[in-house]
Formats: C-alpha cells, sequence, structure tokens
C-alpha cells in the first residue's frame, strides 16, 4: 500500500502512523451538548466504500494528512493536508 | 585543565567497504535546523538568500551542497549545512544548533542504491531520486536523512545515537548486495 503524501509524493505505507477516521477535524464546537460530545468520542461509522482516515507521515515529513479512500475496493483516491482540511 | 578531545560520531567504525560499494563517516561542521513560523516562508528564504546567497529548498530538494547549503528536512524544516545562522534567522523561525546531533555518512558505488534499497521504502531508482533530491525516510527502522548527492552516492543521516545502528544495518546491507553477486 503507498500512500500519496501531498509534500513528499507516493510513498510506502510503513513509514506512516494511523489515526482512524478524520473525525478529529470536526471537534464539536464549546457547548455542544452531550450528544454531541458522545458522537465524536465514541462513534465511528463503518463504511463500505469511501472513508477519511488520518494518517501521520511518522518517518516521512512529519505532516499529518486526510487520505480518502475505498474501504470495498482498498483503492486510495487522493490526499490533503490536514491543516488545509481543517480550515 | 582538561584535555577535551572531539571525537565524531563513527570515528573508530568506518570506513568500510564491500562489493564496490564504500561508507565514509562525513563531517558536515555546523548542522543547523530552521523552521519557520507560519507565514513567515518567504521572508525567511529572503533572509537566507541575503545572508548566505542559497533559497529555502522545494520539499525533497536541496540547495547549494553538502560542503555548505540547505537540506530539505520534512514539513517547515530545512537543515543549514556548514554555515553559520546569521541574518536575523530568529526574526521568522525556530533555529537550533544540532551539529552534534547527528552521525552522517556518504555511501558511494555502483551498487550504493542497491544496498541502500533493503534498508529504505524510498524509490531510489536514477529518474525518480535524482540527483540534489532528498527525504526524510526510515532506514532499518532508524529516522533517516537521505539525499542523493552524485551519480551513485548518497548522504545518509541518522541520530547520532543510531551511530552504531547504523553501521550494523549497512553492514549487513551491503553483505547482502555481495551475496546476490554481480549483475
Ligand atoms: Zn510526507
Amino acid at each position: 500500500m503507498r500512500l500519496p503524501c501531498p509534500i513528499c509524493g507516493e510513498r510506502d505505507r510503513r513509514e506512516f502512523y494511523y489515526a482512524g477516521h478524520a473525525v478529529a477535524l470536526e471537534r464539536p464546537q464549546e457547548g455542544a451538548g452531550a450528544e454531541a460530545w458522545d458522537y465524536y468520542v465514541h462513534n465511528r461509522d463503518n463504511p463500505c466504500g469511501e472513508t477519511r482516515d488520518l494518517w501521520f507521515h511518522e518517518s516521512g515529513c512529519g505532516a499529518w494528512i486526510v487520505v480518502t479512500r475505498d474501504t470495498a475496493s482498498h483503492a486510495v483516491l487522493g490526499a490533503v493536508l490536514a491543516e488545509e482540511a481543517a480550515r | 585543565m582538561a584535555d577535551l578531545k572531539p571525537r565524531m560520531p563513527l570515528e573508530s567504525l568506518l570506513p568500510m567497504e564491500a562489493s564496490g560499494v564504500r561508507v565514509r563517516e562525513v563531517d558536515l561542521g555546523a548542522l543547523t535546523l530552521v523552521m519557520p513560523y507560519r507565514e513567515r516562508d518567504a521572508a525567511l528564504s529572503d533572509a537566507l538568500e541575503a545572508a548566505q546567497g542559497l533559497r529555502w529548498p522545494e520539499p525533497g530538494r536541496m540547495t547549494g551542497t553538502t560542503g555548505r547549503g540547505i537540506l530539505w528536512f520534512g514539513r517547515a524544516q530545512a537543515m543549514l549545512i556548514g554555515m553559520a545562522p546569521e541574518g536575523g534567522l530568529e526574526d521568522h523561525a525556530a533555529v537550533a544548533d544540532q551539529s552534534d546531533g547527528w552521525a552522517v555518512v556518504e555511501i558511494e558505488g555502483d551498487r550504493a542504491a542497491e544496498a541502500l534499497a533493503r534498508l529504505t521504502p524510498v524509490d531510489l531508482r536514477p529518474g525518480v531520486f535524482e540527483i540534489r533530491h532528498t527525504a526524510r525516510t526510515e532506514l532499518g527502522h532508524m529516522a533517516a536523512s537521505l539525499t542523493r548527492t552524485g551519480k551513485a552516492t548518497y548522504l545518509v543521516m541518522v541520530f547520532r545515537a543510531f551511530a552504531h545502528t547504523l553501521v550494523h544495518e549497512l553492514g549487513i546491507a551491503l553483505q547482502g548486495v555481495a551475496a546476490r553477486g554481480g549483475r
């Protein structure tokens, strides 16, 4: 598996640390209700198809990236810097 | 007064050679890690050009030479090699002296890439990883900086604490290349 780091280009999966679904970029606003926080902390979708995950290019450039991939076909569809996705 | 003698990280371990691939230690002199503050990239590059005549490198590239140059070193990071960090760089960036922090080797020979390919997942084919291209990657599980400095010459940097491990891993890689015989 190779991931397209927006800074380094296509690189081997072993250079990356996987941090799961990119939900961390959608942190509830201050004052959000318990339900929103419960969902944010505990609940994850388990899609068959397109999903967005956070990866850390740990032994590469050190960037956090959001990778879009297909859980059914295993195709890697693209990646953006997390700092840009979070804007 | 004590007479302190500087010691290079690899001075008792190198050089070594196998299959026509030579590994030797390199003294890069002063090493300064520079990390620009947010939105200060352009100002920093201008300051570097004014003080050193070298601009900030593009990702995965080196400007200047390994004698005196700027090596891309990761997201919003570059290493100044062989120069004093002059010119008010600290107005635009975090600046850290790391001169004693790295063990550095040069690997040279027609089969150097073949040996390195046993240790790193970076695509080292000559048309992909060209001269003056650089990568942060892993080398036998060590965090490393890898730069192609010539047709068959590569510069490898690892944390100084991994000096012995680096030589150990490179030794095994060279043995592996030797065991495969000539191409
Ligand atoms: Zn990267």
